[in-house]
């Protein structure tokens, strides 16, 4: 092989590389992530394809939580619209009703969403920055820091 | 009082960096020695006025001086004296203070320890460093004062998120500060550099050390909140791809990268500007990270009380250093001339490809971590990018590159035979064959996947020792001039294998887990037995307990089987009083490598509670493994040619005479 062969291979094949990765990164970003709906978005919207996996995020409704051992239910609410939410697992430590939380998983036919992760906040003065949007579209929640 | 002088110390520093970035720049390019050499006293000056600062804050703390904002939101009276110490900066104004503390330091090593420096190439880091530290200074004493007075002062503080009371919060950020800061340095060598428009293979020799210093602590700092995630948030993960940890990965990826390229750069000139392009982005990812976290644009348990204005100056920041130093890389690096020619197969070859692949790595975790952000930016969607989209990318992307660590270290520069070096690893390769097909036949569930994932790992940690070995002369020579020869081996090549052993180690470790792990969960009730992963464990009910600042309810078990008979294993729900918090403290128990993990639900009424149990065999080599990297790198470090200048030749030729 002469330089300039010799060259063009070494070009070539960090090219290919950088294509091939470019490749994943693309078609792990049309596959791999996982969109944010309030159940204002699921309900009246329609947004979810049917069997898509997504996150959904509001406030636990007062009095909805249903425990038995380890198999949980609750109702997500933006205050306008709600959604049934069912999990089996432990719940995060700061998963109380009245409080943001974020569910991760699949919506089923009957239009409950099947979770098999919870996300709360971490600390007890925070809410979800996602669930903070969603509720200020509804209208119906102000950054407690706002209105001080 | 005490607090009045901590923040006049830091105003103090302040006026002293802004001395620091003109006046030894100034000197450098007049070539006035005096103003030169004054670099190295301001340097030493502003970290002691940061150390008296810090010592303020801390006293403030220790104290519990709730007049002080920071205290009274971020400490309580019964907190344990060690939270009062960590606490300092477990929070946003503190962990800054610590941060700057850190950077100066760094300022004040070079300035102390760089003696064989050109005092031009000194001045030049020195105030480069001191444009970092004024910009970080201005941003404390402008946004995020530690030192800001209440008025009336309160009875009683706050106390700290319950999550940070843990001794992992005295560990882990000051090792990660060590590790990002210090890539600091490298930066301003480059940048330093590149006023000068001078770099050469004694560039890279000055710089390596900084280097490899920065990724010990990164590495460690990284692999130290890893395990403090583990036991403390009570999920079993260890590594989530939370923006957060991608934030200290990407620097970490690049700065392995560097200390690589830097290492062709040193012994063949070559790739002179890909490393100083390398130095430069692996302090932006640096300050990047510090700017995700900080800002609070994340959902992150990182991300303290977010300000705007904070986040707007950190950004300012960021495009001021990032901008400025890629600019004068674009208008500077044309004018570097290129080292030496190599083949494609050689070992430098292979240290390219041990580029390609990192930098490759390092931007798409890059692109996963900000996708987000620029998402919605864009249309206002909010998505989420995790573990999925990282496995897709990062893993096939890192498989290559683990399956050549080995090979590298047996190639020659300039020009080397791909096909002798393999052949040389016949025993690594044989091993692990036979290791992968013994797991497949004889562990049970072992998939073909996990027996691929055991047998690669067991090639990167033997083929590690492939080089020591060879070098050594094993089965060449007599067995007592071998091991003459291994004591007379550089500690640089030791280094390497342990490091490139630890990376195996790692692989063990997550193959191990993510192939073998078992999982419980189930409601208890008080004198239950249930039998799990070749335990007996029984349920003995909750006690109620009482710590300093939160009352908490015990769950007792009794574990027997693998050895031990009626192990106690204690996790507990705790309620921190005073923020009303509650939280799960997990119990482990370590079996050699392995860890039995118990996690709790909340407690029912009847007395019974929901358990997590998880068996995780080999997860211990998830750590294991970065401390093997570490020791590498600190091996490495004391080897004497990394701190002296160049290489003697004629020593080095005697020492070969010798053998």
């Amino acid at each position: 092989m002469t330089r300039k062969q010799k060259r063009l291979l070494g070009i070539g094949s960090i090219g290919a590389v950088l294509v091939a990765a470019i490749a994943l990164v693309a078609i792990a970003l049309q596959d791999k992530i996982v969109f944010f709906y309030s159940p204002t978005d699921v309900i009246v919207e329609k947004k979810v394809a049917s069997g898509q996996r997504f996150r959904i995020g509001g406030l636990v409704k007062e009095a909805s939580l249903v425990k038995d051992g380890k198999r949980v239910s609750f109702i997500v609410t933006d205050l306008k619209n709600e959604v049934s939410v069912k999990h089996t697992g432990i719940l995060p430590d700061l998963f109380r009703e009245g409080q943001g939380i974020i569910a991760e998983g699949i919506l089923d036919k009957d239009g409950v969403f099947t979770a098999d992760t919870i996300l709360a906040k971490h600390d007890e003065n925070y809410m979800p920055k996602e669930v903070a949007a969603a509720l200020k579209e509804q209208g119906v929640w102000k950054d407690p820091k706002e209105t001080q | 009082m005490i607090v009045e002088l901590g923040h006049f110390a830091l105003i103090l520093c302040f006026s002293l960096s802004l001395l620091q970035s003109v006046i030894p720049v100034v000197g450098a390019r007049q070539g006035n020695a005096g103003m030169m050499a004054s670099g190295t006293w301001i340097a030493i000056a502003s970290f002691l006025m940061l150390a008296v600062s810090f010592a303020s804050l801390t006293y403030a703390h220790v104290a519990s001086d709730f007049s002080v904002g920071n205290v009274w939101e971020n400490s309580h009276s019964l907190k344990p004296l060690l939270y009062k110490y960590s606490g300092v900066w477990g929070n946003h104004e503190g962990s800054m203070l610590l941060w700057v503390l850190i950077l100066g330091f760094f300022a004040a090593l070079v300035a102390a320890f760089g003696v064989n420096l050109p005092p031009q190439l000194k001045a030049n880091v020195l105030g480069v460093q001191g444009w970092i530290m004024t910009a970080f200074l201005a941003f404390i004493i402008k946004t995020s004062n530690p030192f800001d007075r209440l008025q009336p002062a309160p009875f009683e503080g706050k106390d700290l998120n319950p999550v940070l009371q843990d001794i992992g919060l005295a560990i882990h950020p000051p090792m990660l500060y060590l590790g990002y800061v210090g890539f600091s340095i490298t930066f301003s060598f480059a940048v330093a550099a590149m006023l000068s428009g001078r770099i050469d293979a004694a560039w890279a020799r000055w710089v390596r050390p900084w280097a490899l210093m920065a990724w010990i602590f990164l590495t460690a700092g990284i692999a130290m909140g890893s395990y403090w995630a583990y036991y403390e948030l009570g999920w079993g993960g260890w590594w989530f791809w939370d923006p957060v940890e991608n934030a200290s990965f990407i620097p970490w990826l690049t700065g392995t990268a560097l200390l690589h390229s830097a290492l062709v750069m040193e012994k063949r000139e070559a790739l002179k500007i890909w490393t100083l392009l390398l130095a430069l982005v692996t302090f932006s990812m640096s300050l990047l990270g510090t700017f995700l976290v900080r800002s609070g644009v994340l959902t992150s348990v990182h991300a303290f009380a977010s300000d705007p204005e904070r986040g707007v100056f950190i950004l300012a920041i960021l495009v001021v250093f990032i901008g400025g130093s890629l600019t004068l890389f674009i208008f500077r690096s044309s004018e570097l001339r290129g080292g030496g020619l190599f083949a494609p197969v050689s070992r430098e070859g292979a240290l390219v490809f041990n580029n390609l692949f990192l930098a490759t790595a390092a931007a798409s975790v890059l692109t996963g971590t900000l996708y987000p952000l620029v998402l919605e930016s864009i249309n206002g969607s909010k998505i989420s990018v995790g573990a999925p989209f990282f496995n897709m990318t990062f893993g096939p992307l890192m498989m290559p590159l683990l399956l050549a660590i080995p090979v590298g270290p047996l190639l020659s520069w300039k020009r080397a035979d791909l096909w002798s070096a393999i052949q040389k690893l016949y025993f690594a390769a044989g091993s692990a064959l036979v290791i992968g097909i013994l797991a497949l036949a004889f562990v049970e569930g072992t998939s073909v996947l996990a027996a691929l994932g055991i047998g690669a790992a067991a090639w990167v940690m033997i083929g590690a020792f492939a080089e020591i070995w060879l070098r050594a002369g094993f089965g060449k020579v007599e067995a007592s001039t071998a091991y003459r020869r291994l004591k007379g081996l550089p500690g640089s090549t030791w280094g390497t294998a342990m490091a490139h052993c630890g990376v195996g180690l790692l692989l063990l470790g997550i193959v191990s887990v993510s192939a073998f792990q078992q999982e419980l969960i189930k409601r208890v009730a008080p004198g239950e037995v249930n039998n799990f992963a070749g335990f007996e464990i029984t349920f003995e009910g909750l006690t109620p307990a009482k710590g300093p600042n939160y009352i908490e309810d015990v769950a007792r078990f009794k574990v027997s089987g693998r050895g031990v008979i009626d192990l106690e294993m204690l996790p507990t729900k705790r309620l921190y009083t005073t923020r009303k918090m509650p939280t799960t403290e997990s119990a482990i128990e370590t079996f050699k490598f392995s860890q039995l993990y118990f996690s709790l639900g909340d407690p029912e009424p009847d007395g019974s509670i929901t358990l997590r149990a998880w068996w995780k065999p080999l997860v211990t080599f998830i750590w294991w493994g970065p401390v093997l990297m570490v020791l590498g790198g600190l091996t490495s470090l004391a080897d004497r040619r990394l701190r002296v200048g160049a290489p003697k030749r004629a020593a080095s030729r005697r020492k070969l005479v010798n053998a």
